[in-house]
C-alpha cells in the first residue's frame, strides 16, 4: 500500500515517518505525544462525553463532534485524552489528530484500517502495542459511520 | 556482592535485603558519581516504550522488555548471545551491580530482573517504589539520553529450571501451591484479560485448579514500594496458606505481574523454590485439555486425563 490513498495531512505524516530510521521514528512519535492538544473546557468537565478505547494499554478516551460552517462541507473534529505517563498512546492520538481532524466524514471513512502499519513502527513498538492505534482508528471510524446523515 | 548493600530497618526484615535499594540510596549513589565506570548500572524498564524518553533518572539506561528481552520470532526469551550483546551495549559487565526501576509499581522492572536472573546475573536489585516514587519525591529527572560506554559481557547459557516453570512443570506441580496474581475477574473467569487492557486471545477464562488468588498489587503499598515483611507474611502465609519451605509457582497473563510476586516470595519472604510460569494464562487458557477451575473456589487437584 502507498500513501496516495490517504488524506493529504495523513499522507504527509506517513511520509515523514517512513523517511526516518527506526529510533528517529520513535522520537517523532514522542513529538506527536507532546503536541496532542488539551481538551476544551466543555469536555474536560464532562468525562461522560468521552468513550474509552479499551484496546489501548493505557487509558485513552476520545470523542468526535461535527461542524458545518455556512454552506461548507461538514467536518469532523476529534478530541482525545490520555495521561502524560502514556506517551505511546498519546503519540498515536497525536498522529490521528493531526492527520484526520477537520476532514469530512467520507474522507475519514476512506482511510484504510491498516493505515497504522504504514508508520513503520511495528518492529520498534511491537505488534501488540500497535493494536492500540488500530483500535483507536477503528473507533473513530465507527463513530463517524454512526453520525446522523445530513441532506 | 561487589557493591555495598543498603542498610535500613524495613529491608533488614526481608530474607534478602540485598535485592532492594531505596530512592534515597540511589540518589546518594548518583550524587557520589557511582554510575561512572560501569560498576553500578541503572536500568529503566517500562510498559510504555516511550516513557523513558519523557524523562528518566539521570544516568539511567532504557531497556525494553518486548524488543530486547523477548525473542522476536519464538515465544521465548533471548538467548545467551543476544543477552550478552544487549548487556554489553548498556555498559553492563558480569560483575556490575544492576539496579532496575520502572512504571506501574515495578511490574516490568521485576520482569527484567527475573530475566537477568535466568542468565545468572548475580547482583541485580530493584529500586523500591520504582519510577513513580522517584518522581513523586521530586527527585531529578532528565531527558538527556544516556550514552553508556560499551562493556564486555560473556555469553552465558540461560538456566531456566530453577525459577521458570513451563506448562508441563505446572501439570506436574499439582498438589503443591500455585499463586494466581491476576485480577479477581480474571481468576473467576469473568474475563480473560486485565480490565482496560487489550484482549490478548485466551480462549477460556478461569484459573489453574487449586491456585490461590492473590492479585499482585496487594504486595505493593500506595507509594509502589513493597509491603513490610509482616504484611507480606499475613498475605502469603496467612491468607494464601503458604508454608515455610513450600515449592511455589506463580502465574498471571504473560508472566510480568507474576514476576513482581515472584520477587516478593523469593527475596522478601525467602522461599527457596519459587518459579514464574511465564506462559501463564495466554498459554493455559488456550491449551487443549488443560484443566480449568471457574469461580471463586480454588478447585481440586485434577485427576489424570
Amino acid at each position: 500500500m502507498n500513501t496516495s490513498a490517504l488524506p493529504a495531512a495523513l499522507a504527509e505524516i506517513v511520509d515523514d515517518f517512513q523517511a526516518l530510521t527506526e529510533p528517529d521514528r520513535l522520537q517523532l512519535l514522542l513529538d506527536f505525544s507532546r503536541e496532542l492538544p488539551e481538551l476544551p473546557d466543555r469536555l474536560k468537565d464532562h468525562p461522560e462525553l468521552m468513550e474509552q478505547v479499551v484496546e489501548c494499554q493505557s487509558p485513552l478516551f476520545l470523542t468526535i463532534e461535527t461542524e458545518q460552517p455556512d454552506g461548507g462541507p461538514e467536518s469532523v473534529r476529534l478530541f482525545f485524552k490520555a495521561p502524560p505517563e502514556a506517551p505511546t498512546t498519546r503519540g498515536f492520538a497525536g498522529v490521528l489528530h493531526e492527520g484526520l481532524d477537520g476532514l469530512t466524514p467520507a474522507e475519514i471513512l476512506a482511510v484504510p484500517d491498516d493505515m497504522p502499519e504504514l508508520l513503520g513502527l511495528t518492529r520498534a513498538i511491537t505488534p501488540l502495542r500497535m493494536r492500540g492505534m488500530t483500535a483507536m482508528l477503528g473507533r473513530i471510524k465507527r463513530k463517524v459511520a454512526a453520525l446522523p446523515l445530513h441532506s | 556482592m561487589p557493591y555495598p548493600v543498603e542498610q535500613n530497618a524495613k529491608f533488614a526484615a526481608y530474607a534478602h535485603p540485598e535485592r532492594l535499594v531505596s530512592t534515597e540510596w540511589l540518589a546518594a549513589a548518583i550524587e557520589a558519581g557511582d554510575l561512572d565506570g560501569g560498576k553500578l548500572v541503572v536500568l529503566e524498564s517500562d510498559e510504555d516504550v516511550l516513557l523513558y524518553e519523557t524523562g528518566h533518572i539521570p544516568g539511567a539506561v532504557k531497556i525494553d522488555w518486548h524488543t530486547e528481552l523477548n525473542d522476536e520470532t519464538t515465544r521465548d526469551f533471548v538467548d545467551g548471545g543476544a543477552f550478552a550483546a544487549m548487556a554489553a551495549a548498556k555498559g553492563i559487565s558480569r560483575d556490575s551491580t544492576v539496579v532496575i526501576y520502572g512504571d506501574k509499581s515495578n511490574w516490568w522492572a521485576a520482569y527484567a530482573l527475573w530475566v537477568f536472573t535466568l542468565f545468572g546475573h548475580e547482583d541485580v536489585r530493584l529500586l523500591d517504589g520504582g519510577r513513580d516514587k522517584w518522581i513523586a519525591e521530586g527527585r531529578a529527572t532528565t531527558t538527556d539520553k544516556t550514552a553508556p560506554a560499551p562493556a564486555e559481557y560473556p555469553v552465558v547459557k540461560r538456566n531456566d529450571a530453577p525459577i521458570r516453570a513451563f506448562k508441563e512443570d505446572v501439570l506436574a506441580h499439582f498438589g503443591r501451591p500455585l499463586i494466581d496474581v491476576r485480577s479477581a475477574e480474571e481468576y473467576t473467569g469473568q474475563r480473560t484479560h486485565m480490565p482496560a487492557y487489550p484482549e490478548e486471545g485466551a480462549l477460556r477464562g478461569g484459573h489453574i485448579p487449586t491456585a490461590a488468588s492473590v492479585p499482585w498489587a496487594r504486595a505493593a503499598a500506595e507509594d509502589g514500594t513493597y509491603r513490610s515483611r509482616p504484611e507480606l507474611e499475613a498475605l502469603y502465609l496467612g491468607e494464601a496458606g503458604l508454608k515455610e519451605g513450600d515449592d511455589v509457582v506463580a502465574y498471571c497473563r504473560i508472566g510480568e505481574r507474576s514476576s513482581h510476586t515472584w520477587f516478593a516470595l523469593k527475596y522478601l519472604l525467602g522461599f527457596d523454590t519459587v518459579r514464574n510460569y511465564d506462559g501463564s494464562w495466554t498459554e493455559w487458557g488456550n491449551a487443549v485439555r488443560a484443566p480449568i477451575a471457574r469461580g471463586i473456589e480454588r478447585g481440586t487437584v485434577p485427576s489424570a486425563p
